[in-house]
């Protein structure tokens, strides 16, 4: 292993969240949000807010950190860090920015925080309005590549043209997020479970996409606490230790107008390989994953990449039965994640994944003690991590 | 053409060159049928979309080279639900990814023209036709593509 490593010398010591909504359902702003959530992760952490030093968040969070500072009355403001482009790809990646801060002074304390108001702003499932368009763009949304659906579905079809893997495995990846929702109080479809049927029934999206291959619309905010290994220790909660995080993409992967050579991939073909490398694991020690689903496709191509099964074996391992909480060979999206807990943009999964380190997952695999996140299928950059508990040190 | 022979309803943003001048050429081309696309001058490397240097050797001295205007389709998907006003109540319509072999294997968007519900293959030739909106405010043409006969 590296000498120059992140390895444990970071954790995450709280975890918050606002309620979640529907797109549109939330009374606050998108501001108050962050806000709250933030707040609630240092409560959760047994902290005082003020005391946090540092911000990292990704894809162009509206949120500016020195208006947090000044509206929460941060003592000092040491490290405020934001992660170019990949959409919710860079989840993860915020980890790891948060996480070399605190391991090596930067800072002290950093919050990793999004907030999303979907209501209020945008929402990221309908098109553009303007009347002309120029740059990487003027190449697709005049045919009809509007949103994120259409602009990946394409990879997808490709995907399954070269592999050979079934549409069944973005079932069982789907039918398992609504599963584990069932149990998970804060999810938006608790209390909504989908059946076969329902999924097999439902309208196409955007093929190869159905209605429920695609995450849902939410206004929330999530944030994680990150101290230095030292502090965390004696911290109230449990520390989920960061084992390994890596981030980036393959060879001329934002090549415009989908013209990334390596383009029925996730884009994780050169992370997985640094991630395990750091975190000293493999993909057979991991307990339980959380893998970010835009559309299950993405999540059955990270699955891959991530060296959990080989495409040949794909159809045959990703199963509904291998992909619950109770008994699966790789739990997955143990929260119900994007399609079914909330789409945070992926910080939901990163809460959950250090609440199955901590013990307290509405899905809690027994004894769990090596825990993965996956953020972003198909984007660039795109990130994943690894954390892990004390005896993982 | 008029606008009932469009593929794609009117209304969805308009294709415009970049202000910066990056892809001017590909845009003029496009008026007289021709898909010009950018090749490096110095080491001959096709490369798409446009950008200021050749990625293979890091010349700024990008030329435009017009090419056959067919290829094979890489990959493709058809869109059901609508996504913008311009589209509501259309229906299904299918976009492709075509790859160009004879320019270096460089891939462009466009949409699949023909029954919107048509069986699609990958690896079927298609040739690409030029639909040009003339009478638009901002006038643009757009590189459609149609199976081969």
């Amino acid at each position: 292993m590296a000498v120059n490593t992140l390895r444990g010398k970071a954790a995450v010591v709280g975890v918050g969240e606002t309620t979640y909504y529907k797109r549109a359902g939330s009374p606050d702003s998108e501001f108050v949000l962050a806000i709250k959530a933030i707040l609630a992760a240092a409560k959760d952490a047994g902290i005082d807010a003020r005391d946090i030093d540092g911000f990292a968040s990704y894809s162009n969070d509206r949120n500016d950190p020195s208006r947090i500072a000044a509206a929460l009355g941060i003592r000092e403001l040491k490290f405020s860090n934001m992660q170019w482009g990949g959409g919710g790809g860079h989840g993860s990646g915020a980890v790891a920015s948060a996480a070399s801060a605190v391991a090596t002074g930067v800072a002290d304390c950093v919050v990793v925080f999004r907030a999303l108001a979907q209501g209020q702003f945008a929402r990221f499932g309908q098109g553009p309005k303007m009347s002309a368009i120029s740059g990487d763009m003027a190449y697709s949304i005049p045919y009809g590549v509007l949103s994120p659906a259409q602009m990946f579905a394409m990879r997808c079809t490709r995907h399954l043209h070269e592999t050979g893997v079934s549409r069944d495995t973005y079932k069982a990846v789907s039918l398992a997020a609504y599963h584990h929702a069932q149990n998970n109080p804060r999810a938006v479809m608790y209390g909504r479970p989908l059946t076969p049927e329902a999924y097999d029934n439902a309208r196409w999206i955007v093929e190869p996409y159905q209605l429920y291959d695609c995450c849902m619309e939410n206004d929330g905010a999530a944030a994680l606490i990150i101290m230095s290994a030292e502090r965390a220790k004696d911290m109230k909660n449990k520390p989920a230790y960061v084992l390994g995080a890596a981030s980036g993409s393959e060879y001329r992967n934002g090549a415009p107008c989908h013209n990334a050579p390596l383009y029925a991939t996730s884009s994780f073909t050169g992370i997985a390989p640094r991630l395990y490398e750091m975190a000293g694991v493999k993909a057979k020690d991991v307990d339980v994953l959380q893998s970010y689903e835009n559309f299950t496709g993405g999540v059955v191509m990270s699955i891959i990449e991530h060296g959990f099964c080989s495409h040949e074996e794909a159809n045959e391992f990703l199963t509904y039965k291998n992909l619950i909480a109770e008994g699966g060979k790789l739990p997955l999206n143990t929260s119900g994640g994007n399609l079914a807990e909330c789409y945070m943009h992926g910080l939901e999964l990163i809460t959950e994944a250090v609440r199955q380190i901590r013990g307290d997952s509405p899905n809690q695999i027994k004894g769990a003690k090596v825990s993965m996140i996956t953020s972003g299928p198909m984007v660039t950059p795109a990130s994943s991590a690894i954390f892990g508990s004390k005896e993982t040190l | 053409m008029s606008s009932a022979q469009f593929y794609l309803p009117e209304g969805l943003p308009a294709p415009a060159p970049s202000p910066d001048g990056l892809d001017a050429a590909f845009f003029a081309g496009l008026k007289d049928n021709k898909l010009m696309v950018q090749r490096c001058k110095a080491c001959k490397t096709y490369q798409w979309g446009p950008e200021w240097l050749c990625y293979k050797c890091h010349s700024f001295d990008m030329g435009w080279e017009e090419v056959a205007p067919k290829g094979v389709i890489y990959s493709w998907e058809r869109a059901w639900h609508p996504v913008h006003p311009a589209l509501k109540d259309h229906g299904p319509y299918i976009v492709v990814l075509v790859e160009l072999p004879h320019a270096g294997n460089i891939r462009m968007i466009g949409n699949l023209l023909g029954d919107p519900k048509q069986d699609i293959k990958i690896g079927a030739n298609v040739e690409a036709v030029f639909e040009h909106h003339d009478a638009s405010k901002l006038p643009f043409t757009l590189v459609q593509w149609r199976v081969a006969k």
